[in-house]
């Protein structure tokens, strides 16, 4: 906030603010931290930041071997997840509202997570292999957006509404498509592997996945959050942007492009998970206002932070794993309802 | 002086062979001020959107200072021509300086945020149209008459050299509507030419050289306000009589009195 300067340093809105960036700052790292040592294999938290640590610098090794395998080969990777997933949607989220000049949209709004669910049912039905099951997740949510997109071009334009119209249509038909192939699976093996599939959890991570979904992730993130600000002249509406120099079209292929590559990628590595993309910015336009400058980063970070503390309920709250992607819905949905009627800031009605 | 702006047998039409207007010719010089007049739904909004390639013209050429602008991307016509829309409507309550900085978009590349030199612009433009006063106050929360000034000093921000206004003084009261002229005429005075859009013919006497009288997407009237609004003009373009009378008594205008 450069041009703050020339006011009184320690004004109230500055305290607010410079408290606002120290709590974002610290929240992730405290969140990443006490990840590491909840769960079933009890390791002291002095333990694990020595053992995180032992990494970068020699520490002398006084634990157990199964203590370094459990947070280095099974918690780190998950909770890396985790925080890639949920930055990745709520980066996007943030943007298609902007995008979409709407608070209640979500990145599956054209119907990439109903494309990517069903590529990944038909890949379970027919080949049952995990990494196929990805690529072919992966493949069903971009051919998803890429109908959505051919549908609603008219001439040489993309009308919003049309947007949102086609996404409908398309996900209405995936949708109906993953249907057909629960119907016809063998309810033995074949229909329990796709419905938990499709509710979504990170029990599966490997660091293979981190390797080969985590750069989509990341750099379809850089992509949206780079572009931040023209997101806010965007969302004035095409016309006016164009009046301000804004290639509209070009801009919008950006950032749909972006956000179905993040939305794609995270249903590979998780499942589907919703209202992550939906709640969280809201949460954001909260505490910085609604410039995308600031939102969209800061979503970045509160997205990362909430979807891993939701997988550490997910994975220690009962005995037995509960798929994220109801959790979300359980957290999200009253959480929603509940900003909706208390406070009207950062968009109107 | 030169003309920096020209259209030449424009036409345009949102369905094929549906012409909104077609075979306008008209240029504007710098410094100049045009006052587009005409009957509801004649499609002066339409010609002023086509002005800044927000719409692209189904025939006939704009040369905008030597150019032809159907050459020219968005961001480049941006940079030398601005619009005000005649009604503007955000979803996120931007705080009014974070609004008028976008402005700016044209001269910052795909990957850039306003810098501390855009926000000075910002303070210079918000302090020659009176609101600095209203920096912090999100933009969906201004009235009317604040709405515009925001937008012009948005306008004002982007540095273009020409501005176009699409009846930038429609829902104001009086008082405001004056204001908003007075600095119409004040911008043009620094060299900007400007072309706006109205519904009140006195308008044209206070502060335009130029005046377009458009009917049926058609240019029935172009010239100095003087020799193009009077009795005989008006009448056929509104479909009603009115008179028009010279005021002297420190005043030196002539006024516009429609006859009920």
């Amino acid at each position: 906030m450069p041009y703050k300067i020339k006011e009184k340093k320690f004004s109230r809105k500055n305290i607010r603010s410079n408290s606002v960036n120290l709590f974002l700052l610290v929240l992730p790292i405290v969140i990443f931290i006490f990840s590491m040592f909840i769960g079933r294999y009890v390791i002291s938290p002095i333990l694990v930041i020595k053992i995180l640590l032992s990494k970068i610098i020699y520490i002398d090794p006084t634990w157990h071997p199964t203590m370094e395998s459990v947070i280095w080969d099974v918690r780190l990777p998950r909770a890396v997840a985790a925080m890639l997933v949920g930055a990745g949607l709520s980066v996007s989220g943030a943007s298609f509202q902007g995008l979409f000049k709407n608070p209640l949209v979500s990145p599956q709004i054209l119907g990439v997570s109903a494309g990517a669910g069903f590529g990944a049912a038909l890949a379970l039905l027919l080949l049952d292999k995990l990494i196929l099951v990805q690529i072919s997740a992966f493949i069903g949510g971009v051919v998803a957006v890429a109908f959505t997109y051919k549908i609603s071009k008219i001439y040489k334009t993309t009308p919003l509404l049309m947007l949102v119209l086609s996404g409908m249509v398309t996900a209405a038909l995936f949708s109906a498509l993953t249907s057909l192939i629960k119907y016809v699976a063998d309810p033995l093996n074949k229909l329990p592997a796709v419905v938990f599939w499709l509710m979504g959890s990170f029990n599966a991570v490997s660091r293979g996945d981190l390797v080969f979904l985590g750069p989509f992730i990341i750099v379809g993130s850089a992509v949206l959050v780079l572009i931040r600000w023209r997101i806010n002249v965007l969302s004035l509406g095409e016309e006016e942007a164009r009046s301000m120099g804004i290639n509209t079209e070009q801009l919008k292929f950006i950032i749909i492009s972006s956000a179905t590559i993040i939305t794609a990628a995270s249903v590979c590595m998780s499942g589907i998970i919703g209202w992550v993309g939906l709640v969280i910015p809201h949460v954001g336009r909260i505490l910085v206002g609604p410039d995308h400058k600031k939102l969209i980063p800061v979503s970045l970070i509160l997205g990362a932070s909430y979807l891993l503390i939701v997988d550490d309920i997910a994975r220690s709250a009962i005995s037995t794993e509960i798929p994220i992607g109801i959790l979300t819905a359980i957290i999200g949905a009253p959480f929603f309802a509940y900003l909706i009627r208390k406070s009207k800031s950062g968009w109107n009605y | 002086m030169k003309s920096i702006l020209q259209m030449k047998k424009g036409g345009f039409g949102y369905m094929e062979n549906n012409f909104i207007f077609r075979n306008i010719n008209f240029s504007l010089k710098e410094g100049e001020v045009m006052c587009l007049l005409g009957p509801n739904g004649t499609g002066k909004s339409t010609l002023i959107k086509c002005l800044t390639k927000i719409l692209p013209l189904d025939e006939g050429t704009i040369i905008y200072d030597g150019l032809e602008m159907s050459n020219l991307s968005t961001e480049e016509i941006a940079r030398g021509i601005g619009y005000v829309p005649q009604a503007h409507f955000s979803a996120f309550p931007y705080s009014v300086r974070d609004l008028i900085v976008m402005g700016r978009a044209p001269h910052l590349g795909l990957f850039s945020v306003p810098s501390h030199k855009d926000f000075d612009l910002v303070n210079e433009s918000m302090e020659t149209v009176g609101i600095s006063h209203l920096a912090d106050r999100p933009c969906t929360e201004l009235s009317g008459g604040e709405q515009r000034l925001v937008l012009i000093a948005r306008v004002l921000t982007q540095q273009p050299k020409i501005l176009l206004l699409d009846e930038p003084t429609s829902h104001l009261d009086l008082g405001n509507q004056i204001r908003l002229l007075r600095l119409i005429n004040n911008l043009a005075k620094t060299g900007l030419s400007i072309i706006m859009s109205s519904h009140f013919p006195d308008h044209a006497f206070i502060s335009s050289q130029k005046v377009a009288l458009m009917k049926e997407g058609k240019l029935t009237g172009l010239g100095s306000p003087d020799e193009t609004v009077n009795e005989e003009n008006l009448r056929k373009v509104y479909g009603i009589d009115v008179k028009i009378k010279e005021i002297k008594e420190g005043i030196n205008r002539k006024i516009c009195i429609p006859i009920v």
